[in-house]
């Protein structure tokens, strides 16, 4: 099936998120849309299934004009999209989910999953899939989860597949299992649409690339076009891409973490007897796949979470049991992985969001009342410091960009000495010119000597930024091994092999940089 | 959204759970509360328990227990099972249901031979105890239904209150103008609907809080009948306040057998259409594609909508179905209760239903059973009070909301709530 996009508009107010995009997708072809986060790619996508209708512009599938009002029609018309955040229901089984929306009943009314189970079956001995038709969604793995969304569509006998940011939480395993599949489904005459920000996975896997920066098609690229180049077609200027970093410095190991376990409040253990330390000067990077207890790690430190045992010393002094003012009133500088909810209050000013760590210390405060002149002064230098692109001081934070929020909470964060740096996800959702900037801060404070932990499920910056890695797998520590070691065996301890196997089975490549 | 589906899926290590002592220390306290009243304070008397009528065609003995000896097996046999709650805790176990069951169920043998033995009358009729709680239950039962269905979904059902109230109301309105108590059942099931529309315009198109829709629903309610009752129904109760009561029909030969017979056989047809709702509710949610749909529409209304379930329309029936069954709820207490209407007469038994479908995990059997477990602590303290028990009358009626507190806050642990619960679908 050909898909052809034709002068695509989309406007929601006065934002325009697509602005006349055409696109043209050959049956039997793999087309990637490259673009930062906020460029349109997903309403773009969205149009096509029929979730959104286009300001202006038309859609032809081969050949012929269609008008998709809902995503029934779209599907109806043979499009199946995959969603970032999957659209299954976590209580139903893999079978309820595909059935749902077309049911077949049996004549006396009842539900009939059996037609559905034999479709299940059959597509995934086809392609390999390994999905049990019985088991409860929300019981299964990321990865086969996905599976179902392809079967899902698949079922809808789709032979145009929307894919949108597939690889954002799967394991590198994973990925290149997603990318066999892709081209075993291109192989079967499917057309695939694969949605990304990650470089190496498009090249890897597309047969054309287009590239989408505000909202608009920059052009057209090859899959054998340098990395570079599509990087600076991505973000609309040249970007190095390598960090300028010196090799640390480790001093005295100041952070020590011994044993440290958090059970959730479902009695669930997600984080089991971790140990590790950090030195001055040092940048401890975890990696893992989202979801393997990075998010209880950092807020056991931070104070954040109720059932932890073990401990954590901070200069010779027991973290736990303190409230989460004595943590950060100790030393700790904290960036939350999710700055929309708990980095910054998006209904204050940038100048307000910059102090939120320091508001009822002096200089800020005097007694009960507040110093605007100080706090607005603070902003001014701040906003100059860090770059941070803001109509002024007073403006809402939440107007600002993803990129500029989150140099607010890194400068409010970096505005006074630290025993302790964490970063949760630095730069997610960051247009690549903020990642190169705040990459730099980050090893800057490693440079003053301040213990740094980052945890990032994006090995790319794991990679860039980090002296040594640790690798979470369910909570508990596969390893850590130096900064520099190959992706292959990360990969593997990422999905669960312990530091010394997975470095047993890539020998010649464990040389880290170290 | 994604770091919950995959925390949930990439799986943290399934480890031990969080000690909660919370039911070994409520079972302790319970259990010694046994030996305190039920065994040192029994009555040296015995306790009857009568399980058929006089003039039953069927007639068994009665059951005559000593209170001593009673009191005492229970009291012991509950502390053991505390004991072994305490064991299963810390040994980091969770307590198991079975021990639970086991225990209540013992409290209220306890319970029941210590309160009728030390009552005037040592002697109570069991099947009038069991078939008045099956009575009782039946407004909440319905109710509760009303409840599953609009909860399902994704609408939080408040407004229980109002259906059964308005229902009451028509019923009694109906049946009296027209002198059919059919015509009143038919009236109720309208008057629950237009109930539901409000609800279901105002939280699914109008975006509207849903808690504060329904509450302001059953004010609403409230206050219009309370008005027309105190100016029009009052003023000519012969014309507008006199309804016919609907018929008992008693299945032949069923309806004699002891016990279960008035509870199963011996109804009117509001009586029989809770048993055929509660099944048919139960059946459509997860033997139909009608039920998936609803299933999905209120755990996650993005993903029906992307496979092309109008996630509104869909709403939108069920609000109003669920109208139907709580208005028909509401006939029972002006058509076979009570054959008058009276103002507030409903007396908050909507919000009871409310606490049914949680305690009974928006499942629509559990619903009922929460449900019967109310009417029988409900009936139980109308019963005692008759008797002439130790227990002051005030606390007897504080039994039915007592149950209901523990029951959904205590022993049956948290339920979960359909994933979408209370949050209006806007597409995109």
């Amino acid at each position: 099936m050909k898909l052809e996009l034709i002068g695509i508009t989309k406007r929601f107010g006065s934002l325009l998120a697509n602005d006349s995009i055409d696109l043209v997708v050959e049956a039997g072809q793999v087309h990637s849309l490259l673009g930062e986060n906020g460029a349109g790619k997903s309403t773009l996508m969205n149009v096509l299934y029929g979730l959104y209708q286009p300001t202006a512009g038309q859609i032809l599938v081969d050949g012929h004009p269609v008008v998709f009002n809902g995503p029934g029609e779209a599907m109806a018309a043979g499009i199946g999209m995959v969603h970032q955040h999957f659209m299954l229901v976590p209580v139903f089984t893999v079978a309820e989910n595909v059935a749902l929306g077309k049911e077949s009943s049996t004549s006396l009314g009842w539900l009939d999953l059996e037609q559905t189970r034999a479709r299940i079956i059959e597509i995934s001995t086809q392609y390999g899939f390994d999905v049990d038709p019985d088991a409860i969604v929300e019981e299964l793995p990321v990865g086969v989860q996905q599976r179902v969304e392809i079967i899902k569509a698949l079922v809808r006998d789709a032979q145009v597949l929307i894919l949108d940011e597939p690889t954002a939480v799967l394991t590198p395993r994973e990925t290149d299992e997603l990318l066999a599949i892709i081209a075993q489904l291109k192989a079967d005459g499917k057309s695939i649409v694969f949605i990304s920000h990650k470089l190496r996975e498009v090249k890897a896997v597309s047969d054309v690339i287009s590239v989408i920066r505000r909202g608009r098609v920059v052009g057209q690229a090859d899959p054998s076009a340098p990395t570079a180049e599509l990087a600076s077609m991505m973000v609309g200027r040249a970007v190095s891409l390598t960090l300028e970093k010196t090799v640390a410095v480790p001093g005295e190991r100041t952070f020590v973490v011994d044993g440290l376990s958090v059970t959730s409040a479902h009695g669930q253990r997600v984080v089991e007897n971790l140990s590790f330390g950090i030195a001055r000067g040092e940048i401890l990077a975890v990696a893992g796949v989202q979801g393997n207890g990075q998010t209880e790690l950092t807020e056991a430190i931070m104070g954040l979470q109720d059932h932890v045992s073990g401990s954590i010393m901070l200069d010779g002094q027991q973290l736990i049991g303190r409230s989460t003012r004595e943590i950060i009133d100790a030393g700790v500088g904290f960036v939350p992985e999710d700055r929309n909810v708990d980095g910054l209050v998006s209904s204050f000013t940038v100048a307000e969001n910059l102090i939120l760590n320091r508001y009822s210390h002096a200089p800020f405060a005097r007694g009960l009342a507040m110093r605007p002149s100080l706090i607005a002064k603070n902003a001014a230098e701040k906003i100059a410091e860090f770059d941070i692109r803001t109509e002024s001081a007073a403006a809402p934070a939440g107007t600002l960009s993803g990129g500029n929020q989150q140099k607010v909470v890194m400068a409010r964060e970096f505005s006074r000495p630290l025993k302790l740096f964490i970063a949760s996800q630095p730069t997610r959702g960051v247009d690549v010119g903020s990642i190169e900037f705040l990459h730099q801060r980050i090893v800057a404070e490693r440079d003053v000597g301040t213990p740094v932990m980052i945890v990032s499920t994006e090995l790319d910056e794991v990679l860039e930024l980090a002296d040594r890695i640790a690798v979470l797998y369910r909570g508990r520590l596969m390893g850590i091994v130096p900064g520099g070691t190959a992706r292959d065996v990360l990969g593997l301890m990422m999905a669960g092999t312990p530091a010394e196997e997975a470095l047993a089975q890539h020998p010649n490549r464990s040389g880290g940089t170290q | 959204m994604s770091a919950i589906t995959a925390t949930s899926a990439a799986g943290p290590a399934a480890g031990s759970s969080i000690r909660s002592w919370k039911n070994p220390i409520l079972l302790s306290v319970l259990a010694l509360v046994a030996v305190a009243v039920f065994a040192i304070g029994a009555p040296g008397n015995t306790a009857t328990f009568r399980l058929s009528a006089p003039n039953d065609v069927i007639a068994l003995p009665d059951l005559v227990l000593s209170a001593r000896l009673v009191g005492w097996m229970c009291a012991l046999t509950l502390l053991a099972g505390a004991a072994y709650a305490l064991a299963a805790v810390r040994r980091s176990e969770p307590v198991p249901g079975w021990v639970l069951a086991g225990f209540s169920a013992l409290f209220v043998l306890g319970f029941l031979t210590w309160v009728v033995g030390s009552a005037r009358t040592p002697n109570v009729a069991l099947y009038g105890l069991l078939a008045g709680a099956v009575t009782l239950a039946v407004p909440l039962i319905f109710g509760s239904l009303s409840g599953v269905l609009c909860e399902r979904s994704g609408v939080i059902n408040i407004a229980i209150e109002g259906q059964l109230l308005f229902g009451a109301f028509a019923a009694a309105v109906a049946a009296s103008l027209s002198g059919s108590a059919a015509v009143g059942l038919l009236a109720a099931a309208a008057a629950g609907v237009m109930v539901s529309l409000v609800l279901a315009v105002f939280s699914i198109k109008y975006l509207v809080n849903q808690v504060i829709v329904g509450v302001v629903l059953n004010v609403l309610v409230s206050g219009l009948t309370g008005f027309l009752f105190s100016t029009v129904l009052s003023a000519d109760s012969d014309t507008w306040n006199s309804p016919p009561r609907l018929p008992v029909l008693p299945v032949p030969f069923l309806a004699d057998l002891p016990i279960l017979g008035p509870i199963l056989f011996k109804q009117t047809v509001v009586g029989y259409l809770m048993y055929v709702s509660v099944a048919v509710v139960y059946i459509g949610l997860f033997h139909t594609s009608w039920g998936l749909r609803t299933r999905a529409v209120g755990e996650h209304p993005k993903a029906a909508d992307t496979l092309g379930v109008n996630v509104n329309r869909r709403r939108f029936i069920n609000v109003l179905l669920a109208g139907v069954i709580a208005g028909v709820g509401g006939s029972f207490f002006t058509l076979v209760s009570v054959s008058s209407f009276g103002r507030d007469m409903t007396a908050g038994q909507g919000y009871i239903a409310l606490a049914a479908l949680i305690f009974g995990r928006w499942n629509p059997i559990g619903a009922f059973f929460a449900a019967l477990l109310f009417g029988f602590a409900t009936n139980l303290s109308n019963v005692l009070s008759l008797l002439g028990t130790p227990v002051p009358d005030q606390f007897l009626r504080m039994l039915p909301y007592l149950v209901t507190i523990f029951a959904v806050a205590g022993l049956v642990g948290r339920s979960r709530a359909p994933g979408a619960i209370g949050l209006p679908y806007v597409k995109g």
